[in-house]
């Protein structure tokens, strides 16, 4: 198994360790592919909203959502390569700049799904970088486990829009039993989030 | 009677849209303008339409309603996240300020103009034209009704018959 430079961490214990200290009003984005079964196998709840497809959407939801919702935190779990295909999302968070939301890169700097092909951050280019320069007041990388126990902090309760990039191993961790209806994904999600109100 | 750019902004507070996302055209220009010095609604500046698509189906996630303005030329760069409100069935409303259509001079500008209607239809998103300025409130009116409580995705049009063509001189 091949492993990014440095030292490394299994993705779905870091996405444990991040969900263990989760808020219970906290709301959660998801994006397609290996993040969404990270996310459901550390804390499969109400509050999740998973997208299954629409690649490079996910930030985006993640702020309309953290916008929308400025009481509560919204974390963003999202891919090294789905997020660069919207990486002008992150000058869009950088200039609304929603104090309640958290963006953490799972960045295996590879397409997990299709193959391992390495991705950009493969070839040095630098997420949390780009965030910084964009004007997130709180970035950072972590690749061992006393960086992540930094990050858990900032992820939670650092005021946002906060950047961490976690690097991962490349790996295939079995799959997660899913759901891919998405009107129910959506309709559970606002019915916990806004009560009776939510199912119109 | 009220100029349509100032009853669209009316309009959406008449019926509490708080997110407005847009990249820029100047047939929204005044549209863009009321919005953001509105503090009922957030107005988000994109840096492609297609984070519209996204940041519209987080709203709605939300609770809130939202808004998507952009060009002609930006619906090209939305056709895969418009997969997102289609299987979820987020209710969408886009407005878009055509170009390479009525009057258009600019070439580079038609093969988008010409292809609006039919990708947004390829992808489920219901067209309405907006060609005079007599219609802008009932037609909007309507697709806000269509969209969030029918739970449709919805475009209105704005022909360049309404916002008048750009002219080029040699």
């Amino acid at each position: 198994m091949s492993t990014a430079k440095g030292q490394v961490l299994e993705r779905r214990n870091a996405a444990r360790k991040i969900l263990d200290a989760l808020a219970d009003d906290a709301l959660i984005v998801a994006s397609v592919g290996t993040p969404t079964g990270d996310v459901a196998a550390a804390k499969e709840r109400n509050l999740n909203f998973y997208l299954r497809g629409a690649m490079g959407c996910a930030s985006s939801v993640a702020l309309g959502l953290a916008l929308a919702q400025p009481e509560r935190r919204v974390l963003n779990f999202v891919g090294d390569a789905e997020l660069l295909m919207t990486a002008g999302s992150l000058a869009t968070i950088a200039v609304m700049r929603p104090k309640n939301l958290a963006v953490v890169v799972l960045d295996n700097e590879a397409y997990g799904e299709t193959g391992m092909q390495k991705a950009a951050t493969g070839y040095g280019v630098d997420i949390a970088g780009i965030a910084k320069a964009s004007g997130f007041p709180v970035t950072a990388t972590a690749r061992t486990e006393s960086d992540l126990a930094k990050a858990v902090e900032s992820i939670h309760g650092g005021q946002g829009p906060v950047l961490i990039v976690v690097k991962v191993r490349q790996e295939k961790p079995d799959r997660v039993a899913l759901p891919y209806d998405g009107v129910w994904i959506k309709n559970r999600f606002r019915e916990a989030l806004l009560g009776e109100d939510g199912i119109i | 009677m009220t100029d349509w750019r100032d009853d669209i902004h009316k309009i959406f507070t008449e019926n509490d849209i708080q997110q407005v996302s847009y990249v820029p055209d100047a047939g929204h220009a005044r549209v863009i303008d009321l919005c953001r010095e509105d503090n009922r609604m957030n107005a988000v500046p994109m840096t492609t339409e297609m984070e519209g698509i996204g940041l519209a189906c987080g709203a709605w996630l939300g609770g809130q309603k939202a808004v998507i303005l952009m060009q002609s030329s930006g619906v090209g760069n939305c056709i895969n996240a418009l997969s997102l409100p289609a299987v979820c069935q987020f209710p969408l409303l886009m407005l878009v300020a055509m170009r390479g259509e009525f009057g258009e001079g600019q070439r580079w500008q038609m093969p988008m103009g010409h292809a609006v209607r039919p990708s947004l239809e390829a992808m489920g998103v219901v067209c309405y034209d907006v060609k005079h300025a007599a219609d802008v409130r009932p037609v909007l009116e309507n697709a806000i009704t269509y969209a969030f409580q029918g739970h449709n995705r919805v475009a209105l049009l704005l022909s360049q018959q309404l916002i008048g063509a750009k002219k080029f001189t040699k």
